[in-house]
């Protein structure tokens, strides 16, 4: 019986203040752990929610409760995503947020190596789409959904994800060999 | 799912790090201040934005690859026209005759915009390194400027250009790379020279030389408008190592609408400026120490308003906004109503409570006299009308607040309205309540904005209700506002001063909130109480309906005065006893036999009601074990738990009267009392006081309230048991 999101949404487009604040209180973890996975990196992932945090009540103004206000929320993420990751590449640095994230997590921890060594791999080895599409599955985003929010076709996201297995598939059968 | 995703899940589960604290509250902090910003931008009147600016960026929009790509060739044709002996020559004579002209004939129109848009481009100048890199398809260009030594960036004496003419004479080649480091001046100049020059084949659109240009001063800007938005230009301006969108130094910032504080300092805090009177609730009283309760009835149900508009908000309301005295007492019960000239009948009730059997509630509930007829009122409406009541829950519910309340009115009755801050005065004459249309037209005029006016508005509205007062008449201002109250009298102390002069002259005053965000419920209480009045919050237009319409009389005629409450409890009878609530109600032991003591007054048709919990003597509940040296009570009569006594003035009368009545062992608590006790258990589960209520909780608070709902005919306790279910869920995060 809690006031739903997308009335929230409103009221805070509409102007009202607290329960703008609510609002983004009981998104902030989940835009936070999707935010970490389509960067892989927390200090990325730390900047990407600080912009979207800043430009969001300017963006909720667009809000018209015609989308469910996670999906919504979601759809404003991964754009956001996709900005930095353009905005980055012209910096020539060529690093990608996973591969700075397996440096500094090998440094960090060697202890958990055997677990996370795989997680890296298994992310570092997908395009920037098949990682975005399964960090949206994986937060139990139902495929239509995901659709929407990457601006494809439910079939694109269907094939995304088969293709994601299949390289993960690989992957697991290329370790089985070593 | 295969099991490879189910890996993967997990795996990605476990990685993702929660966010930091620190990080989040900024981050909240920071979404919350630029929707302030917003919202206070929006107040204002948008006047049209910078045309300029905006045509200019509709231009930038429009470059697209072929645009680029046009630029690209006039930036080698410049390189030709500096190179080739040939354009030396041409260039040579151009300088005779002089560069000023040719640019203003050829782009007049495009400098003067460019230099309207030069103090924003200044500042970007000192941060960026303008390196330009343009792509084209066939002719790979790179144009790379060679940096001014003082810039302090690396060396390289040789750009990368393909053109191989270009290499042998690198001198011209810094020269027109100066000309693109400082853009703003010099490239109008001389972009349209090459065009001019180059003549056959080669234009140069005019969008594309300001593309080039006004992107310095529009890129941030575009940046964040387009933010989320794909963009297809494809011309790149690299700014150094800057993070050019949020990097930008604080004169840039301004140019923004979103405001990135560097480091959330104290200012940044929210400015929430809702007030409500700190209380700690009333403590366990041992009955052989202190056997003696005193207290003043309260008929406020502000609390409860703001609990339901916070609770159907999706929050959890301030613990401090919860008054269990006013929640109870929003509701109607079906109390035995006086006989004869009795202003009120006061009926007990002892009961097993419904939090732990070992003790007793004590259900002490006063139902006043309705009135059949009442004498004429006078009623100034005091309202506030500054910026911050332009909401459509604050001004505009006022109005039709008012307009419900008319129809209430008899003929005879007067009204006279007075604003304060904002628009000046009395906008409406002492009118007779049967002209409507009068009042009507001047509440409609009424309107929210401007400043504070700073005027008297108290004492205005005072000095014209006593005009209006009458012998055998009843008078009252009515303050409507969302907590400002700044209403001529600053000092709060001086305030209820003023308010408790005036009581005794006979005008009283009634406190009417609306609106969130600053409402100071702790003043508004405190003047209603000063004013012998009631305090009530107006949330939604039914709650109008209630306060005004249904329950007007009760709310501005008032059937007694000063009633104070005092219990002697037994201390053979009662080991410990507790108030719930009236926290901001207590009076001390002297006061109650105290006439001069002010207290609170029933209204026609009002029903108050207090509840004790006690615990029996010899139950094992009781929490304080009994003194050693203390001299034990001898057994005395234990059939009475106390012994009440309670106070009131006749309406214009200076001598209270005594009512006086045992504490007796009664009948079981019925529906009426049963459903008071679930509304208190429920406002001491919003309070976080349920260190007495032990495993009692949100779910029975609703099968109490269910089971004791009676006939309910206006819908008040469905609707409480509804904010219960709501609390229930928005209490478990």
């Amino acid at each position: 019986m809690t006031v739903s999101d997308e009335d929230l949404a409103l009221a805070a487009a509409g102007g009202d203040r607290q329960a703008f604040s609510s609002l983004l209180d009981r998104h902030y973890d989940k835009l936070f752990g999707l935010a970490f996975r389509l960067t892989g990196q927390q200090a990325e992932a730390e900047d990407l929610t600080q912009d979207i945090c800043a430009a969001l009540a300017a963006k909720l103004r667009n809000y018209r409760g015609d989308a469910r206000f996670s999906t919504w929320l979601y759809r404003v993420t991964v754009n956001a995503a996709h900005d930095r990751r353009r905005r980055r590449a012209t910096y020539m640095k060529a690093s990608d947020g996973w591969g700075d994230w397996e440096v500094n997590r090998q440094a960090a921890m060697s202890e958990t190596a055997a677990q996370t060594d795989w997680l890296q791999r298994a992310m570092n080895s997908l395009s920037d789409d098949l990682r975005d599409t399964l960090a949206l599955v994986l937060d139990d985003v139902t495929h239509k959904d995901a659709a929407d929010i990457l601006g494809v076709s439910e079939g694109t996201v269907s094939w995304r994800i088969s293709e994601a297995k299949k390289r993960l598939r690989a992957l697991k059968q290329e370790e089985e060999q070593v | 799912m295969t099991d490879d995703l189910n890996d993967l899940k997990s795996a990605l589960n476990a990685a993702t790090p929660a966010p930091d604290p620190a990080t989040r509250a900024a981050h909240l902090r920071l979404a919350e201040e630029n929707f302030d910003n917003l919202q206070e931008t929006a107040k204002a009147a948008r006047p049209t934005p910078n045309r300029l600016i905006k045509g200019v960026q509709m231009m930038f929009k429009g470059l697209t690859t072929k645009g680029a790509l046009t630029l690209t060739t006039a930036v080698i044709a410049v390189g030709i026209v500096v190179i080739t002996p040939f354009g030396r020559d041409l260039l040579s004579q151009n300088d005779e005759l002089g560069s000023e002209v040719v640019s203003e004939e050829v782009i007049g129109s495009s400098t003067s915009k460019a230099a309207t848009a030069a103090p924003v481009v200044d500042e970007p100048a000192q941060a960026i390194n303008p390196s330009i890199r343009t792509q084209g398809r066939n002719d790979q260009v790179f144009v790379e400027d060679t940096p001014e030594p003082n810039l302090g960036t690396k060396p390289e004496p040789v750009a990368p250009i393909s053109a191989p003419e270009v290499k042998q004479a690198p001198a011209e080649t810094q020269n027109m790379v100066h000309a693109l480091e400082a853009p703003q001046e010099e490239a109008p100049a001389e972009t349209p020279i090459a065009a001019n020059q180059q003549g056959d084949g080669l234009q140069i659109p005019g969008s594309a030389g300001m593309g080039l240009i006004d992107g310095y001063s529009i890129e941030p800007d575009n940046i964040n408008e387009e933010y989320f938005a794909d963009s297809d230009v494809n011309l790149e301006f690299e700014i150094g190592e800057v993070d050019r969108s949020f990097e930008y130094d604080s004169s840039r910032q301004q140019a923004l609408d979103v405001v990135i504080p560097k480091e959330p300092g104290p200012s940044a805090e929210v400015a929430n400026t809702e007030a409500f009177s700190e209380t700690t609730p009333n403590a366990l009283k041992i009955t052989s120490q202190a056997p003696v309760s005193t207290f003043s009835i309260d008929v406020d149900t502000a609390a409860y308003s703001v609990v339901r508009s916070s609770l159907m908000a999706g929050r959890m309301p301030p613990k401090d906004a919860v008054r269990i005295e006013e929640m109870i007492n929003y509701f109607p019960y079906d109390y035995a109503a006086p006989e004869g000239t009795e202003p009120f009948q006061p009926t007990v009730q002892i009961g097993t409570s419904p939090w732990n059997e070992d003790k007793k509630l004590v259900h002490i509930a006063f139902q006043g006299a309705q009135i059949t007829e009442r004498p004429p009122m006078n009623l100034v409406f005091l309202i506030d009308t500054s910026g911050s009541m332009n909401a459509a829950n604050k001004l505009p519910l006022l109005k039709q607040s008012f307009r419900l309340m008319l129809s209430e009115l008899q003929p005879e009755d007067e009204v006279s309205i007075v604003t304060y801050a904002g628009s000046a005065g009395q906008v409406l004459e002492p009118t007779p309540a049967s002209d409507r249309n009068a009042i009507l037209s001047a509440l409609d005029n009424l309107s929210a904005g401007g400043s504070t006016a700073g005027q008297a508005g108290l004492q205005q509205a005072y000095s014209v209700a006593e005009t209006m007062a009458a012998e055998g008449e009843v008078t009252r201002v009515i303050l409507a506002t969302d907590g400002d109250f700044n209403v001529g009298i600053s000092n709060p102390d001086t305030l209820k001063d003023y308010i408790a002069d005036k009581r005794e002259t006979g005008v009283y005053l009634s406190v009417l909130g609306f609106g969130r965000g600053n409402l100071d419920d702790a003043t508004m209480q405190a003047l209603a109480q000063n004013g012998n009045g009631q305090a009530a919050y107006i949330d939604t237009l039914s709650e109008a309906q209630k306060v005004l319409v249904d329950q007007l009389s009760g709310a501005l005629f008032s059937i007694a005065n000063d009633v104070k409450i005092q219990i002697e409890f037994n201390p053979a009878a009662v080991a410990e006893y507790r108030l719930i609530g009236y926290e901001t109600r207590a009076l001390r032991r002297e006061d109650f036999n105290n006439d001069k003591v002010d207290a609170g007054e029933i209204g026609a048709g009002h029903s108050v009601t207090a509840i004790y919990e006690v615990t029996p003597v010899g139950s094992p509940a009781i929490l304080n074990d009994p003194l050693r040296y203390q001299q034990v009570s001898e057994t005395a009569d234990t059939d009475e738990l106390g012994f009440l006594k309670l106070r009131y003035k006749a309406p214009g009368s200076d001598t209270s009267q005594l009512i006086q009545t045992p504490l007796t062992q009664s009948d079981p608590l019925d529906n009426e009392a049963l459903f008071a006790a679930a509304i208190s258990g429920f406002a001491q589960l919003l309070r976080g006081e349920d260190s007495y209520l032990g495993d009692w909780g949100y779910d029975q608070a609703i099968a109490l309230a269910n089971s004791a709902r009676g006939d309910d005919p206006f819908g008040y306790r469905s609707e409480a048991v509804k904010l219960m279910r709501l609390a229930k869920s928005l209490d478990q995060r």
